[in-house]
């Protein structure tokens, strides 16, 4: 289902991307030509075919459910621009 | 200096030929001479590499040095380091300065490396050419109309130019091994698992590599004996016995295979570029002096098999330019 240059609009604003209206139309392009590869992907038969998570096999280490680092916020709170009462501060995005 | 061997400047270090400081120094100068058309760096900070040069001498004086003690090593602006800006080639980092180190600047810190500075690259490394960096495109050292590939292209022109005698770069779908081959220069994506992602800013968390970039394979080797280690803060990170890097680079290369997937055939190369690769490989056991068929992997790959087998990159450039057919 190909994108509409206002669903592309709509998309760029919610990531927050400026996008001329010059710049719609190859990104409207662009993105198109993602959803047809998934689509083409999507129509593989896969069926009885193992999925593969990863080239190699790994297996995700676990460990005890233990503290192991110390309190550091003030540290990680020093880089930020604005924060207070030890929450960082952010321009609102929610609409 | 500038075209020496890792070896060979630990051994001008340690034999005192030159300190760390003037190394540092050397490359600093060349990098701020250089930087203006090249835009390989996007962040020195001299006083900060010289401090840490001085205090590798002081080691060396001590007779503390390791392989890499006073080498300034040039790092891809996408792994965190403390007290420097990391921009990760974005305007959205641009004031940003970590208050950690990534495991692979900790692991260089330890071995008495020198921070020469924070190359360029694509943006947040989504990109193969280097010319997508908020701080402007890297130009191919070899010739500035061309890329220096990406998204490790501020860090193979780097090495390219001899602004740096080592560097580090990120490997995901080809971000290391592509930019080294259009540079020029050897580069290597360390098998998945083998060098810890911990303070790398992530592009594909399950593909991401760090790795090495150099001159050589002989530097890869050093390089990649300080980067690779198991790291608990890395979730994928593989515990297993280390390795010396070193071990096999005087191995005879009479009888290698060297195999190369037929799909890299197809559509979308260019003709020559293709008709090249099958050349050298009909030919180059002829001047590797090793009797099976050899298919070429990539440029970067095959000029560190050179290397091994005395070939100068001189005869190679005139074996490559000859007229053929």
């Amino acid at each position: 289902m190909p994108l509409s240059s206002e669903e592309v609009r709509r998309i760029a604003e919610l990531a927050r991307i400026g996008v001329s209206d010059a710049e719609t139309r190859a990104v409207q392009v662009q993105l198109n030509d993602i959803f047809e590869m998934i689509g083409r992907m999507q129509k593989v038969d896969t069926e009885g075919v193992e999925p593969m998570s990863h080239g190699q096999d790994l297996k995700l280490r676990l460990r005890d459910d233990a503290v192991t680092e110390g309190d550091q916020r003030a540290l990680f709170q020093s880089v930020a621009p604005q924060v207070e009462a030890g929450l960082y501060l952010v321009p609102k995005v929610i609409e | 200096m500038l075209n020496a061997s890792l070896k060979e400047l630990a051994a001008a270090l340690a034999q005192k030929k030159i300190s760390s400081a003037e190394l540092t120094k050397l490359f600093l100068d060349r990098a701020s001479r250089l930087n203006g058309a090249l835009n390989a760096f996007i962040t020195v900070e001299s006083e900060k590499s010289l401090a840490q040069a001085r205090a590798a001498d002081e080691r060396i004086a001590k007779g503390d040095a390791m392989p890499l003690t006073g080498i300034p090593v040039a790092h891809k602006d996408i792994f965190v380091t403390k007290g420097w800006r990391t921009t990760c080639g974005s305007k959205m980092l641009s004031n940003f300065v970590s208050p950690y180190d990534a495991h692979v600047i900790e692991r260089f810190n330890a071995a008495g490396a020198v921070i020469l500075g924070k190359t360029n690259m694509d943006e947040f490394a989504m990109g193969s050419s280097s010319e997508t960096s908020f701080y402007g495109p890297v130009k191919n050292p070899w010739n500035q109309e061309r890329v220096p590939g990406g998204s490790s292209g501020g860090s193979t022109a780097a090495i390219a130019a001899r602004m740096a005698p080592a560097a580090t770069g990120t490997d995901t779908g080809g971000s290391i091994r592509q930019p080294a081959a259009l540079s020029g220069v050897s580069g290597l994506k360390p098998t998945y698992g083998l060098v810890s992602r911990y303070g790398m800013i992530a592009f594909a968390s399950s593909l991401d590599q760090g790795g090495p970039i150099a001159k050589s394979a002989e530097d890869l080797a050093l390089l990649l004996n300080v980067m690779a280690g198991f790291d608990r803060r890395d979730s994928t990170s593989v515990e297993r016995a280390a390795e010396d890097y070193r071990r096999e680079l005087d191995r005879p290369l009479a009888g290698l295979r060297v195999g190369v997937p037929k799909e890299h055939f197809g559509e979308g190369l260019a003709a020559d570029v293709g008709k090249a690769i099958l050349v050298i490989s009909s030919e180059l056991p002829e001047l590797l002096g090793v009797c099976d068929r050899i298919y070429a992997m990539s440029a970067g790959r095959i000029s560190g098999e050179v290397t091994r087998a005395n070939a100068t990159p001189e005869r190679l450039m005139q074996y490559m330019t000859r007229e053929k057919e």
